[in-house]
């Protein structure tokens, strides 16, 4: 699995963060997501596929294979 | 030719949403409809229409347009009127990055023992004075200012007036225009003295925080801007999720089954805090948006000027995206409702207002495990408001 997100797309409301904390963070002065793991390990692939669904910027892609 | 229907449609009871909705789903996604103050728009019910509408800046915020369609007659701006609607483009970024920063999930997250301390202590005092008791305002009110007024760094004594204020200024059929307005001026003056405050002593706090910016960002963020930041938090952060607190517990209790899997499995608070806001009948207006270009939805071209309004709670029953939309399932997953909005303007503070009920909840399922509704689900009053929706009381016994 790929994961790519889209900075311009962000509105900082931290789903991702919140499902998947070892994949993604926020920056501390503007709350834009921060990609920690662009490759996460197999335990992660739901948590990152629902905050890749639920992301309400449309934010984050996953390329899965 | 017919009338168009007066909007917002009835709820047959409080919980139960008004089956407009799904007639208008199935048979006329653009429909024209009436508002308070007699100006027609046209509403939007199904998911994918909303969330095109909600992330496509031609759809914007400038509904003081003089064509734009009002909500009732003496609109003044209510929660619309607040911060940001002015604002767009580069403007409304920049702003949303200074504030966005007080809502990051980590900041959030680190609130969340002190959240639980308020929500125990609510909790028990409502406890105390016996039953049944109305959860509404033993809890559901008294919590999120408290957490407002912890992010903003309010002393803890000085929480009962920050929430009284907090109350005049939003309910405005409440009190009088002269109490309203001593209330405004108090509050301002309090806010003014807290700034000087935190300026002498920064603190902890978001409103310490902002006035270091200001000073790095050569009064990019003026004063007057940062009290509106802080109003603006207690409109957009108080009564809605005040509100639902009283309407997610009522939503679990009214089948108690809901309540005893809860028990079972507290794993389930999440996913449950997500579908409880899914399945809100309740939520008040819709998103309004005025049109600045012509731009086709669901097969209409929609003319320049027009005002539309997104109805996110029939979006989020839109059994084109949910499966089983009609049935609230605690464990549903993925769920990407769209109760906090979507694009650039989706809720700045969400994931405050997740934590928060997350937090009540797990608070009420540990003290109250026998938590009950006091009457039945069909007899919950709905609160009569245009902007944000709610019930009057939710009595409760445990």
């Amino acid at each position: 699995m790929k994961v790519v997100v889209d900075e311009d797309s962000c509105c900082g409301a931290g789903q991702c963060v919140l499902l998947a904390p070892e994949v993604f963070d926020q920056r501390d002065e503007d709350g834009i997501v921060v990609l920690l793991d662009s490759e996460p390990g197999e335990e992660r692939h739901a948590a990152v596929r629902e905050a890749a669904a639920v992301c309400p910027g449309a934010a984050i892609e996953v390329e899965e294979g | 030719m017919n009338e168009p229907p007066a909007y917002p449609f009835r709820n047959p009871t409080a919980l139960e949403p008004p089956p407009e909705w799904a007639e208008l789903r199935r048979s006329c996604p653009v429909a024209p409809i009436r508002l308070a103050s007699g100006d027609r728009a046209l509403l939007l019910t199904r998911y994918d229409d909303v969330r095109q509408v909600l992330s496509d800046p031609r759809f914007t915020r400038q509904l003081d347009a003089p064509d734009a369609a009002r909500a009732t007659a003496q609109e003044s701006g209510g929660v619309f009127g607040s911060l940001g609607r002015s604002m767009t483009g580069d403007e409304h970024r920049a702003w949303r990055q200074l504030v966005g920063r007080a809502f990051t999930a980590r900041r959030v997250t680190a609130m969340r023992p002190r959240i639980e301390a308020m929500a125990g202590h609510l909790v028990e005092e409502m406890a105390a004075r016996g039953q049944p008791a109305d959860l509404v305002s033993g809890v559901g009110f008294p919590l999120p200012v408290w957490a407002i007024c912890d992010l903003l760094g309010v002393p803890d004594t000085d929480r009962d007036r920050f929430s009284y204020w907090s109350d005049t200024l939003l309910s405005m059929t409440r009190y009088g225009a002269a109490e309203i307005d001593a209330a405004q001026a108090e509050f301002d003056a309090y806010l003014v003295a807290l700034v000087e405050a935190k300026r002498a002593g920064p603190g902890d706090d978001l409103i310490s925080e902002l006035l270091a910016m200001v000073e790095g960002l050569d009064g990019r963020l003026t004063e007057r801007l940062m009290l509106s930041t802080a109003k603006g938090l207690l409109v957009a952060g108080h009564e809605t999720t005040a509100n639902m607190i009283g309407k997610m517990a009522s939503m679990l209790l009214a089948d108690r089954s809901r309540w005893e899997a809860l028990l079972a499995d507290p794993s389930l608070i999440p996913p449950a805090v997500e579908e409880v806001l899914r399945f809100d009948a309740n939520p008040g207006f819709g998103m309004p948006r005025y049109l600045s270009d012509e731009v086709e939805v669901a097969g209409e071209t929609l003319p320049k000027g027009t005002t539309v309004v997104c109805s996110l709670a029939a979006a989020n029953r839109d059994e084109r995206h949910f499966e089983r939309a009609g049935e609230l399932r605690l464990d549903r997953a993925p769920n990407a409702h769209v109760t906090f909005g979507v694009g650039p303007h989706s809720c700045l503070g969400q994931a405050l207002a997740r934590v928060e009920l997350q937090t009540v909840l797990k608070v009420l399922l540990e003290r109250l495990p026998s938590l009950a509704l006091a009457v039945p689900p069909g007899e919950l009053e709905r609160r009569e408001g245009l902007i944000v929706g709610g019930l009057e009381r939710v009595p409760v016994r445990w």
